[in-house]
């Protein structure tokens, strides 16, 4: 049965605080950790976009699939960060993996689902026998507009999938998707920060999308959320994956190990993508694995996943998720976090 | 005039650390050669650099190039590979007072420059500490 043959993380060690940027503002920190449950988040480097985090990620995916990469027949990357406007993400990558050149290759925006999207198509390319292994990979260095709410969660990371039909990690058992034309974020062309309709963001956007998919996945595949050990939500702050899974009927203890949101952010395209790394990390053969994405515009992604017991022999291959979220990071300031994104106009 | 070509032609290089061994006398030329400069033979096969090693040495650049002036200061060093081979690049990700000889690294994909905000962007290797 296809799934995951390989998976890789990569997050940036730079971390901001919430208080640092409340205090620019003149906000209210002790609201936003407590409302939002976000404490702080990535921040990437200057040399930093979401190729090379991509590349990272799946390197490290790389490591654990232990395929060789010209085996891989689809690269696809996707993020609302991609350092071109014209000229593919996914050709760097293929290329910095040694993919290329018989591989097909493109590129996905879709908010925060763009990364769950490419899975898809991996995997379904990979289970009609069209390539042999499929990489897809959600990256993003998203950025909110200084001020703006989004501006405390905004934050970078990757997260790649390689799929295929031997040497799998975890069985890819149903997919369901959930799609209409909901106007709750956007960023037309040419502009620098992202719109939102602020708490239209919640109830027919992020709720509706999120448990439409839950609940059409677990219809399909004839389950119940007790059914699962573990199951991760697109993580925009770090109260809605609760709320939702308190929606559905899952438990705290089936979400908390892929919740990252609160020490990482809203890695965007690699949000829920991360938390099934996280997930799979700490999982044993046999665990049933639900995950759900969410993309503004809006839709919503569901896998279920049943671990394999290759998962023991691949977990030590590469860094594990939580290690790069809470080893080696360095806090930056405000000044230094304005730099680094850019936010400086500095002479021509 | 954009000019992507020398970059282009050194993607090999700056993605992938691919390498000559010389055939006769396993000497490895990075970037490759047409001639060892050990045996003279001008027969190599593709191989690939170890992606981790040790600092052999330093410096600080302060007064940088135009391109990485908003990377000032940073370190470029040069490290052993362990498959022996030396390689210059920026070390990167490393707090000031932890950098030493005798460090260890392994290499990262980063952004090494770009042609001002409308032109092509620059991917290659960097140090990062192992």
């Amino acid at each position: 049965m296809a799934g995951i043959v390989g998976y890789g993380a990569y997050i940036p060690r730079n971390r901001i605080k919430v208080e640092e940027i409340a205090k620019v503002w003149g906000a209210d920190a002790p609201g936003y950790k407590k409302g939002l449950m976000l404490e702080e988040k990535s921040v990437p480097s200057p040399d930093q976009d979401t190729i090379t985090m991509a590349v990272e990620a799946s390197k490290n995916a790389l490591k654990r699939a232990g395929i060789d990469p010209k085996a891989i027949g689809a690269v696809y990357v996707g993020s609302e960060s991609h350092p071109y406007a014209v000229k593919p993400s996914g050709t760097v990558l293929a290329e910095a993996i040694n993919a290329t050149p018989e591989v097909h290759t493109a590129d996905l925006e879709f908010a925060c689902k763009a990364g769950t999207e490419g899975m898809f198509i991996a995997l379904s390319l990979v289970q009609v026998g069209a390539v042999e292994y499929g990489l897809a990979v959600g990256a993003d260095t998203s950025q909110g507009a200084p001020g703006d709410a989004l501006e405390y969660s905004a934050a970078a990371g990757a997260a790649a999938f390689i799929f295929g039909k031997d040497k799998v990690v975890a069985e890819a058992l149903q997919t369901y998707s959930f799609t209409t034309d909901t106007p709750d974020f956007w960023r037309r062309e040419y502009q620098y920060y992202p719109q939102h309709g602020g708490r239209f963001t919640g109830d027919p956007a992020y709720f509706k999308h999120i448990t439409g998919a839950a609940e059409g996945i677990l219809a399909k595949a004839g389950m119940k959320p007790a059914d699962f050990d573990y199951v991760i939500f697109h993580q925009p702050n770090g109260k809605f994956p609760f709320r939702v899974g308190e929606m559905l009927g899952f438990t705290k203890k089936q979400i908390e190990p892929g919740w990252l949101v609160s020490k990482l952010g809203n890695t965007y395209s690699a949000s829920s993508p991360l938390g099934l790394t996280a997930t799979l990390d700490i999982s044993k053969p046999g665990d049933m694995i639900l995950i759900v994405s969410y993309g503004s515009g809006a839709g919503s992604d569901a896998f279920i996943f049943r671990v394999t017991e290759r998962i023991d022999e691949v977990k030590a291959l590469a860094p594990k998720t939580r290690d790069l979220l809470d080893k080696n990071k360095v806090y930056i300031d405000y000044g230094v976090y304005a730099k680094y994104r850019r936010k400086i106009r500095k002479a021509e | 005039m954009p000019n992507p070509s020398k970059y282009w032609r050194e993607i090999p290089q700056r993605y992938r650390l691919e390498a000559g061994k010389c055939t006769k006398c396993g000497f490895i030329a990075f970037p490759p050669r047409l001639v060892c400069p050990q045996c003279g033979n001008r027969k190599f096969e593709k191989t690939k650099l170890a992606d981790s090693g040790t600092i052999l040495t330093f410096t600080i650049i302060r007064v940088p190039p135009h391109q990485f002036e908003d990377q000032a200061p940073y370190a470029v060093g040069i490290a052993e590979l362990d498959d022996g081979v030396r390689l210059t690049a920026q070390i990167v990700d490393c707090d000031s007072g932890v950098l030493k000889i005798g460090m260890r690294v392994r290499i990262e994909f980063r952004k090494i420059y770009e042609e001002g905000a409308a032109g092509v962007i620059y991917y290659g290797y960097k140090f990062v500490p192992a």
